[in-house]
């Protein structure tokens, strides 16, 4: 592993020794900066160039309306996938239990607004708020104690599928397996433009998940603390010898995570209307395939995964049964994988 | 085993359950026994973390399933085809997917699986699909009508034959694959789990052994399959979902990793907590007993990869951690 590694570092150590002699660190970064923008925005005018060519045979409106739907998808995926990332960068943990993070949120969320009759953004806030702190705590009684033990790759994946079982099934034997619904208003709907519909929960949340996205990705660009955090998911040990203070950004990235997770799984179900424990779980692939698209560990790469998984799967419905929606994000995944493991926004050879 | 464990049990506190009851567990402990086996091979041995063994085993019943009842072949003949077309899919998501790091493959798996499930799921014109898959045990009960027969035992016994079977094929494919893990060929494969690159310098080439042991392993996922479609005598997705490989790592850890023995202890001991536990009385109705079941599950995965990860019988020396 150690050799591969060391090999597919090489190159790009090459490059950038090439680089400085050219013109200095200053330019070294702001040309990885373009790249990312660069890769960024030749993504986002093929999303735009697709989307042209499938209006083309099926006509605009209705491909307008997938493309609104599978925005709408991408914003929750997107801030799933987030927390997924950073925990992967920081801790090269993939974990297994992040979907049922989402279940979680969205029962604590259906707790306050139906058991209790709170309003819907109090619940939501507080779906957020005990998913962030379920998160923390576990960084403190499970994931800490591992890594104190030297706990690695097969012992880190089982002890996040077996949290992944107990959350969900804890969840189900309290909540129970059938259908659940937030009190909220599913039935009125906007019309865009041109026909297009959506619903205005859908509406209102998917803005505010991108508003949201939009905010962390600034707070990551230009706080400290932001920096900080992605100097530590890229390269942990060269951070540490910087002097950050690692255990409190892995507490933090916790934090972040597991309330990104539980926003996704509130926001999540009070779009489609009904749910149960395992929805979490059924998303979680999904999300996987967004930061797989976007190279694990980068946060900007899984807000734009999460947006081409939901696009690839609604704009999917125009010509297979929805049944196979979710077969499209598996699919994606794979082919991610097979095709490019480090992502299309990662410079080549990181694996 | 299971008889050893469950007797006394059986008669001091699970009175309401019989014979047939521990029967049918025996049963699920030997299906789940030759599931994992070929995660030991796949996981202890070889370190490829395979999560497509839900998949592979979908793959052999359903593959048995419709060559018997849809395409009229003989059901005996169905079995070596269906192990066949297991080994082809193993084939087809190793090829490209062997090259990936250890949790990158542990994702690329489980997607495939997944996938394979989906697709039974959408496609009902030739699995089914939701309804479920019938028809296919036909032959298969005659033998075993035959076998009661012989035996003289009543219908509550009806599940004694594929017993005996599953037992047979768990003990005999834990030989073969304890006698060749001693081999050249297993010796081999050891070697790629603890250092690939010094492997391959010696001139073995770990693409194609870790192909055939991730083959063996998904064959061995095909032949739990198709017994498993004998036990149920029909075949739903529900099944096959991601769950059931991780059943099986419960096994593989509570049994211990690089440990055939530990597979089949681990198969029982797993069994009997996830199945035989539905014996003990409990306050609750049985929507909150299947919760409860999963939950052991997740727990002991968790309590096994803190405390003991190498299992209870593994050995330390035989773990890799990092990869």
């Amino acid at each position: 592993m150690l050799a591969r590694f060391c090999t597919g570092a090489r190159p790009r150590l090459q490059k950038r020794g090439v680089g400085r002699l050219g013109g200095g660190r200053g330019h070294q970064r702001l040309e990885a900066l373009d790249s990312l923008g660069a890769r960024a925005g030749v993504t986002l005018v093929v999303l735009v160039a697709v989307g042209a060519a499938l209006s083309l045979p099926k006509g605009l409106e209705p491909v307008l309306q997938v493309s609104v739907n599978g925005l709408a998808t991408g914003a929750y995926l997107a801030l799933g996938a987030v927390g997924l990332t950073f925990v992967y960068g920081i801790l090269r943990l993939m974990n297994f239990a992040h979907g049922d993070f989402l279940t979680f949120g969205a029962y604590m969320a259906l707790l306050l607004n139906v058991t209790v009759g709170a309003p819907l953004l109090v619940a939501i806030l507080f779906g957020v708020v005990a998913t962030a702190l379920l998160s923390v705590a576990l960084e403190f009684c499970l994931w800490r104690p591992l890594r104190r033990r030297g706990a690695a790759g097969l012992q880190l994946v089982l002890a996040t599928i077996g949290l992944a079982f107990l959350i969900r099934y804890t969840i189900q034997l309290i909540a129970g397996p059938d259908l659940q619904q937030l009190d909220v208003n599913v039935t009125s709907s906007y019309t865009l433009f041109a026909g297009v519909r959506i619903g205005r929960t859908i509406l209102i949340a998917a803005t505010a998940s991108y508003v949201i996205l939009l905010a962390i990705g600034l707070i990551l660009r230009y706080t400290p603390i932001g920096k900080q955090m992605r100097a530590l998911a890229d390269n942990s040990d060269l951070a540490q010898t910087t002097g950050i203070n690692t255990r409190r950004l892995i507490t933090l990235t916790w934090a972040l995570g597991g309330g990104l997770a539980g926003l996704a799984g509130a926001m999540y179900v009070a779009s489609i209307g009904s749910f149960d424990p395992e929805f979490g779980f059924t998303l979680l692939l999904a999300m996987f395939a967004a930061i797989l698209i976007g190279g694990a560990g980068n946060p900007y790469g899984a807000l734009l995964g999460g947006v081409v998984i939901g696009l690839a799967q609604e704009w999917s419905t125009l010509f297979i049964e929805p049944g196979w929606k979710i077969v499209v994000g598996f699919a994606i995944l794979l082919l991610t994988l097979l095709v490019r493991p480090e992502g299309i926004f990662s410079p080549a050879g990181r694996l | 085993m299971t008889e050893l464990l469950a007797g006394p049990f059986a008669t001091l506190a699970f009175g309401n359950f019989g014979a047939q009851f521990w029967i049918d567990v025996g049963v699920l402990a030997a299906i789940y026994g030759i599931f994992t086996a070929g995660l030991q091979l796949n996981v202890g041995f070889t370190g490829l973390y395979n999560f497509a063994q839900a998949g592979f085993m979908a793959v052999g019943a359903y593959a048995m399933g419709i060559l018997t009842a849809s395409a009229g072949w003989s059901f005996w003949l169905a079995l070596p085809a269906a192990t066949v077309i297991t080994v082809v899919f193993a084939l087809l998501i190793g090829a490209p997917a062997l090259r990936l790091r250890g949790d990158y493959f542990a994702i690329g798996t489980i997607a495939f699986s997944e996938v394979i499930r989906y697709v039974i799921q959408n496609t009902p014109g030739l699995t089914g699909g939701n309804q479920g898959l019938l028809g296919f045990d036909e032959a298969w009960s005659r033998v075993a009508d035959g076998v009661l027969e012989g035996l003289a035992l009543s219908r509550d016994y009806d599940s004694v034959p594929l017993l005996v079977v599953g037992w047979v094929t768990l003990i005999v494919v834990l030989v073969v694959l304890a006698r060749l893990q001693r081999s050249p060929w297993g010796r081999a494969l050891k070697a790629i789990r603890e250092d690939e690159h010094a492997a391959r310098a010696l001139g073995k080439s770990a693409f194609a052994l870790k192909l055939q042991s991730l083959s063996i392993g998904a064959a061995l996922a095909g032949v739990a399959g198709y017994l498993l479609a004998l036990d149920l005598s029909y075949l739903s997705p529900q099944e096959f979902l991601p769950i059931s490989t991780f059943i099986g790592f419960t096994m593989l850890l509570m049994g211990g990793l690089g440990s055939y023995t530990g597979v089949a202890m681990g198969a029982v001991v797993t069994e009997f907590l996830l199945d035989g536990t539905r014996a003990i009385e409990l306050p609750l109705s049985d929507a909150q007993v299947a919760p409860l079941r999963f939950m052991i599950v997740g727990a002991l995965l968790i309590l096994l990869a803190v405390l003991r990860p190498q299992g209870l019988l593994g050995k330390r020396e035989e773990m890799v951690l990092r990869r």
